[in-house]
């Protein structure tokens, strides 16, 4: 039976399990029968050209996970971001984990998405907010939404903000069968309020899971988000990521995406800009060896005059890795006075690495200011060279380059642990000990 | 079919003048339709050898199994393959000797256009070979050319003439089932232009044709092939009107260049084929395959100015398969009204040290949409191989739309590539500048644009540059509101 066939004949055991009364099983069953009538992507699809993903679509994936998990402190200490006070949402192999986790109902609701779908009190909340930015047209938001059932609720009511970052922490344990998991996350930040999101991804043993993940997120009038994800799970793991977010006017909405992880990797990032004055951010550094893959597939639609966007994705692709980065700006007819930035710079350092980049603009209003610039390149040679005069051996010099290279996103990242942090998963992934903080 | 020539021939004189200015030559014309009869008789009216049939009858046969490409960024109605007639020449055989064996009324069709042959003549270094409905009717400076070995004249007669250049270079470029386009000009194309340059010999003039679309219903399928033998040189420019037509009218050219070792080939294309009225009525379907493949230290050049055609879908494109071969690419595109245009270059980079850079500039205007559509390949062998890529786009008021979607692909970690975008409007500053010092608003426009498009200009032949600059400031008259 392939994996098609196994989720469609899955669905009905699984909405037992989860709730057949819920307010969302209207939304399960059609998209189920819609992912039904698509079914998955293959390379002659536009939007997977560059991306097997067929090669991870494993039949012996298993749809339900089972056992419960538990992990002591020693475990999964390295995957919290030291040094900081947080909210916690934790996630092992896809099942809630209460214990490492710190939630709060006070003022905000900070908990996980199942406390509420099956509550009649938010039946109006998720009317408004559920599944409305979600692409109907792309099979794994198809499939996701017809097996959403957990993930992480973030709700902030109007002129708040948040003394702390939230962490939405996934572990992948990979003790048992190899997993399917369809984490479902839904973020509100209302009126004037600020909030600081991390959402990481990490695994311990070999047995990889293939992560469907789709996040929505409304930024309303005058709200502030920055949203960071870490994507470094070993390479037994795949991720398949869309986060589609939605901004009012005068909002500004941030996402940082660091992929070091996994063996495939796609993001599926979208912004929609519904008002004036409306800025977002796409930030990303993908770094990766042996035989990964990181496909960026960004979208910024400007609907509406003076906005702006900026995006800026660096990569450096070592052994036989490959990167893949589709970026599109679409700017409406009505959509005057926009500034639109877009760069993709790109290393490649292995033999056998590969890139595929396309940056793509469609616009529709004339008094715009739209750019994109797009290079792909090696260190420079004289660069390496003088370090080297200086003593420092070539791999040092060679990270030391590279993390030049990345700053400009190294620098956007305003959670100073974090960025030791990702600046510490850099030099893992290079190999090398600088032995001093940059 | 009970539908016969002589019905065919009635319905198309009750059409005639109804429509711009048609030229009144007694045309034959095929019935409409495509079938392997059609294509076989293509053939044999050419008196082609069986070689040349099979080839395209097995382009027909791939042809009939394709579907027509639908991810081009353009919007029309498909074109019914079964309600065009493939095969239309001027009646009045045989060639002519001289200008004055031919048909005046022709010429007067020329003269209509500006491009009159005595002028054409006259000009130094300019070798025509006019083409018009599918048939070169006449070809200049044949001599000149001939003492140096050079071999310019229509594909038929390269075909039974020098069969073995033919034979061994058609569709090694642009394999005969490439795309859907190309295989059905594959099937049926009715002539074009042949051109082989000996080695070491530099062709001492400008190479030149014009293409006309003349017969009312007729599509055009050009046929070029362009060979420069090692060591040889060689600038070629293609040159396209035609005549204001209610119908679309389907044009399916298909153009291979081959520049063997140290060769350079240079080719200039104007397209100012009828963009249909204001209103996006009429106009020219123009879906074109151009390619060049690029031997050892070759070089291959494509510069265009594109300002016609209703719809257009073109991508002239380089194969730099031998080490150190440089491909480039030059483009104006300007669309106005209800023009679309996609179009855009492949540069496939398969060779050691080789280069490429393009260039293009687009220019939207009025409701119409202009894409720039491009690749760029780095194969696993193309050590040190090296693109730089500018698309830059003007927009001309809030109707149109430009876009640009360039592809590209690295396999080797010694390529360098970069490649900028940008898209911007004619600011209002500028235009208050130049209304400052006197100039009006209409010439501050043909001002700026041509500042705009200089770099692509600038590569064009000098007869051509001219020539293009004011075709530029005729296809935005008026667009400024």
């Amino acid at each position: 039976m392939s994996l098609k066939d196994k989720l469609v004949s899955s669905f009905l055991a699984f909405e037992l399990d989860a709730d057949i009364n819920s307010s969302i099983h209207e939304i399960r069953s059609k998209s189920i029968k819609d992912f039904e009538k698509i079914g998955f992507p293959d390379r002659k699809h536009e939007d997977w050209k560059y991306t097997p993903i067929k090669k991870v679509l494993n039949e012996d994936l298993k749809i339900f996970s089972k056992r419960r998990h538990l992990l002591d402190f020693d475990k999964v200490k390295d995957f919290f971001i030291s040094g900081i006070e947080s909210y916690k949402i934790v996630f092992i192999d896809g099942m809630y984990d209460p214990f490492w986790s710190e939630t709060t109902h006070d003022g905000v609701d900070i908990c996980i998405l199942s406390a509420i779908l099956n509550k009649e009190k938010y039946s109006k909340l998720l009317d408004k907010y559920f599944n409305k930015l979600t692409n109907k047209s792309d099979s794994f938001s198809l499939l996701n939404t017809s097996f959403s059932k957990e993930g992480a609720y973030v709700h902030v009511p109007k002129n708040i903000e948040l003394a702390k970052p939230i962490e939405i922490v996934h572990i992948n344990t990979g003790s048992d069968n190899s997993l399917m998991l369809q984490p479902r996350n839904l973020i509100i930040v209302e009126k004037s309020s600020k909030v600081e999101i991390i959402e990481s991804h990490y695994s311990i043993e070999k047995n990889g899971a293939l992560t469907n993940s789709l996040t929505e997120i409304f930024v309303e009038e005058n709200a502030f988000l920055d949203y960071y994800k870490v994507q470094n799970d070993n390479t037994s793991n795949s991720l398949i990521d869309n986060t589609c977010i939605h901004q009012e006017k005068n909002s500004e909405a941030s996402c940082h995406t660091f992929s070091f992880g996994n063996n495939i990797t796609r993001n599926n990032l979208s912004f929609y800009q519904n008002g004036k004055g409306i800025n977002s951010i796409l930030n990303g550094i993908t770094i990766l060896n042996e035989k990964q893959l990181t496909d960026h597939h960004t979208l910024v639609h400007h609907a509406n005059p003076s906005c702006t966007s900026h995006q800026d994705y660096k990569g450096i692709f070592i052994g036989d890795s490959v990167g893949v980065f589709n970026g599109q700006v679409i700017v409406d007819k009505i959509a005057q006075q926009i500034n639109a930035f877009q760069q993709n710079n790109n290393i490649i350092i292995g033999d056998k690495a590969a890139v595929n980049t396309k940056p793509q603009l469609e616009i529709f209003a004339d008094d715009v200011k739209c750019s994109h610039g797009c290079t792909i390149g090696q260190l420079d040679k004289s660069a390496l060279f003088y370090l080297q005069t200086r003593g420092i051996p070539k791999k040092e010099a060679k990270a030391l380059l590279t993390y030049a290279f990345a700053n400009n996103v190294l620098e956007s990242v305003k959670i100073k642990p974090l960025k030791t942090k990702i600046k510490k998963i850099i030099a893992g992934k290079l190999g090398v000990n600088l032995g001093f903080e940059l | 079919m009970a539908y016969t020539e002589e019905e065919l021939k009635k319905e198309l004189e009750q059409q005639e003048y109804q429509y711009g200015f048609t030229t009144d030559i007694d045309a034959e014309t095929f019935p409409v339709g495509l079938n392997k009869e059609i294509v076989k008789k293509i053939s044999a009216k050419k008196n082609e050898p069986s070689w040349m049939t099979e080839w395209r009858l097995s382009a027909f046969e791939a042809w009939e199994k394709m579907e027509e490409p639908e991810w081009p960024n353009v919007k029309y109605k498909k074109p019914d393959f079964q309600k065009i007639s493939y095969y239309s020449a001027p009646k009045t055989d045989p060639k002519y000797e001289s200008l004055d064996e031919v048909d005046p009324e022709l010429l007067k069709t020329f003269d209509k256009l500006g491009i009159s042959l005595e002028e054409q003549k006259k000009l130094a270094g300019v070798a025509v070979d006019i083409v018009m409905d599918s048939v070169s009717v006449a070809t200049t400076f044949k001599d000149t050319l001939a003492e140096k070995g050079i071999i310019f004249c229509s594909i038929s007669e390269a075909i039974q003439n020098h069969p073995e250049l033919v034979k061994k270079y058609l569709g090694t470029v642009i394999p005969k089932k490439d795309n859907y386009y190309a295989a059905l000009n594959s099937a049926v194309f009715s002539d074009g232009s042949f051109c082989y340059i000996p080695k070491g010999v530099k062709c001492p003039m400008e190479l030149s044709t014009y293409f006309r679309i003349n017969q009312a219903g007729t599509g055009q399928f050009e046929r070029t092939l362009v060979i420069a033998d090692k060591g040889s040189y060689v600038s070629y420019l293609e040159g396209c009107t035609a005549p204001s037509r209610d119908e679309n009218q389907l044009h399916a050219a298909v153009v291979e260049l081959v520049a063997l070792d140290d060769a350079e080939i240079k080719y200039s294309t104007v397209q100012n084929w009828y963009p249909g009225n204001k209103q996006g009525k009429g106009g020219v379907y123009n879906f074109v395959t151009k390619r060049g493949l690029c031997h050892t230290n070759s070089k291959i050049s494509w510069t265009q100015v594109e300002t016609g055609s209703a719809v257009t879908w073109k991508y002239p494109s380089c194969i730099l398969k031998g080490d150190n071969s440089i491909g480039e690419f030059y483009s104006i595109a300007v669309t106005n009204n209800y023009q679309q245009a996609d179009t855009g270059t492949k540069m496939i980079h398969l060779g050691k040290n080789t280069k490429s850079t393009i260039i293009s500039k687009g220019i939207s205007a009025g409701k119409s949409q202009n894409s720039y559509r491009g690749l760029v390949r780095i194969g696993n062998n193309a050590e040190n191989a090296r693109n730089f890529s500018q698309c830059d786009s003007l927009l001309m008021g809030n109707s149109c739309g430009a876009h640009t979607f360039p592809y590209i692909e690295a396999k080797n970690k010694t390529a360098q590539i970069e490649h900028e975008a940008t898209t911007s409007k004619i600011g209002e500053d500028q235009i208050f500048y130049c209304n400052q010092r006197g100039i009006d608003t209409e010439k501050a426009i043909a001002l700026i644009v041509n500042g705009f498009s200089k770099e692509v200009l600038n590569k064009l032949p000098m007869e051509f540059a001219v020539e293009a600059q004011k075709l530029l400031e005729i296809s935005l008259e008026g667009s400024v509101g």
